[in-house]
């Protein structure tokens, strides 16, 4: 399926979002959720380049399980880091070994749903911080009311690495046709929201 | 009418030979030279500068299709060039492609003695030194055009401070080092081409395999290059977290042309570097 004008467009702008995020967005705070979310918002500038450069069949890519598990993971930690300071190393280490877990899940073959629930659980853990802990910090009155549109975005996130998860796998939950038309609405709203939620933060 | 829609397509015509897209980059990189010297910007310096980045650029383009048309001729991908294809004689290529280069030149020596003699040195390595005299007898004449490639940064930082530094240089060799991923992955994309035209290239002379490891290099050379000048300028921290993210973009998939060799992996590379020194330009110059 060819990229059409307006998801070539939707991704421009996706990564230029991205791109700002990386140089302004995120000035002014300490050395670990500078880097985390760098990687973060790195990873879905590089991956929305290679979508308008080489289309969808990137996609294809074993890659591109390990790789959208990155996004998830960074931003939970730069969140975690930043508001729950009594669970900073043990977050820490939990990506760390999450991500250690899931190339190694991918790379070495082992028999049976192991790789799978792997990837779930790491990948749903950090999907949940993203979308829960910017709601209940809003909802608390602890930051502005707009944080939690980085909730929105963790739950686009959380859609997007699921259909795109099921469609990896081979089990579908809509057709391929149409999670990849939706794909750049995807990223541009998540992307979005994710920029304007930390601006407000 | 008929005139105003001669002068058209002839202008249209002339465009074409000035290869707007390689002509704008390179302005770039001499508007990125310049600005990244973070001094107070003279308007009309800058306007100077990029008049005869242009013009000189635009001519030795021309002057470069002006002698390469036989070789346009017989490849595929250029032989619906406007000299080519007969919508430009090769005199009036030629004449164009002098008269253009001698103003461009001309403007900048005006300009800064020290600009106007790097704005020539980068036009007679590309024409005389790579075009006329190595691109038909070497494979390694691209380093010569890679030399020529890194003029306009240096010349718009020397236009700026007044001298070459180390900076100039670094930048200089960051387009140096790009140029091969660039002009490489065509050598391999239009293989055939480049063999009917009998004009040697790396992948010809070393094979895909030695091509593709070069660019690889090539690409991190770069990467490395505009990363040490990004942090010898003083680049915004901000500037620079983007710059790792895009090098990393950069190295990764210069890495994937190696271990996962394919022609689809080959172009993107080709289309991110472009992408990539666009972006380092513009964070340079913030």
């Amino acid at each position: 399926m060819k990229v059409t004008p307006l998801d070539r467009i939707l991704l421009l702008v996706t990564c230029l979002l991205a791109a700002y995020q990386v140089v302004v967005g995120i000035d002014g705070l300490e050395n670990v959720p500078t880097i985390a979310y760098t990687i973060a918002f790195g990873v879905l500038l590089v991956a929305g380049l290679l979508i308008i450069i080489l289309g969808y069949d990137i996609l294809n890519s074993p890659v591109v399980v390990v790789v959208s598990t990155i996004i998830p993971l960074s931003l939970s930690l730069g969140l975690v880091w930043e508001y729950v300071s009594a669970w900073r190393i043990l977050y820490m280490v939990f990506t760390i070994l999450g991500f250690l877990a899931i190339i190694v899940t991918r790379i070495v073959p082992i028999p049976g749903k192991i790789p799978t629930v792997v990837l779930a659980f790491v990948h749903g853990v950090a999907g949940m911080v993203v979308f829960l802990l910017p709601c209940i910090l809003a909802a608390q009155g602890i930051t502005n009311p707009g944080f939690a549109l980085v909730g929105f975005g963790g739950a686009l996130i959380g859609l997007g690495g699921l259909l795109l998860s099921f469609l990896k796998a081979g089990r579908p939950i809509v057709s391929r046709e149409i999670i990849l038309r939706i794909l750049p609405w995807i990223l541009f709203l998540m992307t979005a929201a994710f920029v304007v939620g930390f601006a407000l933060a | 009418m008929l005139l105003i829609r001669k002068v058209k397509t002839k202008a249209r015509a002339y465009l074409l030979l000035t290869k707007t897209l390689q002509t704008g980059l390179l302005l770039a990189t001499g508007i990125a030279g310049y600005l990244s010297s973070h001094i107070a910007i003279n308007p009309g310096v800058l306007l100077g500068l990029a008049g005869s980045l242009f013009l000189a650029i635009s001519g030795s383009t021309i002057l470069n299709m002006w002698y390469d048309s036989d070789i346009d001729t017989v490849m595929n991908r250029t032989h619906n060039r406007p000299m080519a294809s007969g919508k430009v004689s090769k005199q009036e290529a030629f004449w164009l492609g002098l008269a253009l280069s001698f103003v461009g030149v001309g403007w900048a020596v005006f300009q800064d003695p020290l600009y106007g003699l790097l704005v020539f040195a980068g036009l007679f390595f590309d024409v005389v030194v790579y075009t006329i005299w190595l691109k038909r007898r070497t494979c390694w004449s691209i380093a010569w055009g890679g030399i020529s490639g890194g003029m306009p940064i240096l010349a718009g930082r020397a236009l700026a401070i007044g001298q070459i530094d180390l900076v100039g240089l670094l930048l200089m060799m960051a387009v140096v080092f790009w140029i091969p991923t660039h002009i490489l992955t065509f050598n391999m994309r239009y293989f055939d081409d480049y063999q009917a035209a009998r004009v040697p290239t790396f992948p010809s002379r070393y094979g895909f395999e030695a091509t593709r490891a070069v660019i690889a290099l090539s690409a991190i050379l770069a990467a490395a290059s505009i990363g040490v000048a990004g942090v010898m300028i003083g680049i915004q921290a901000g500037a620079l977290r983007l710059m790792a993210v895009l090098s990393t973009g950069l190295l990764l998939l210069s890495f994937a042309t190696v271990f996962h060799p394919s022609e689809q992996i080959n172009f993107s590379l080709f289309k991110y570097a472009s992408i990539y020194m666009l972006a380092s330009m513009i964070l340079l110059s913030l």
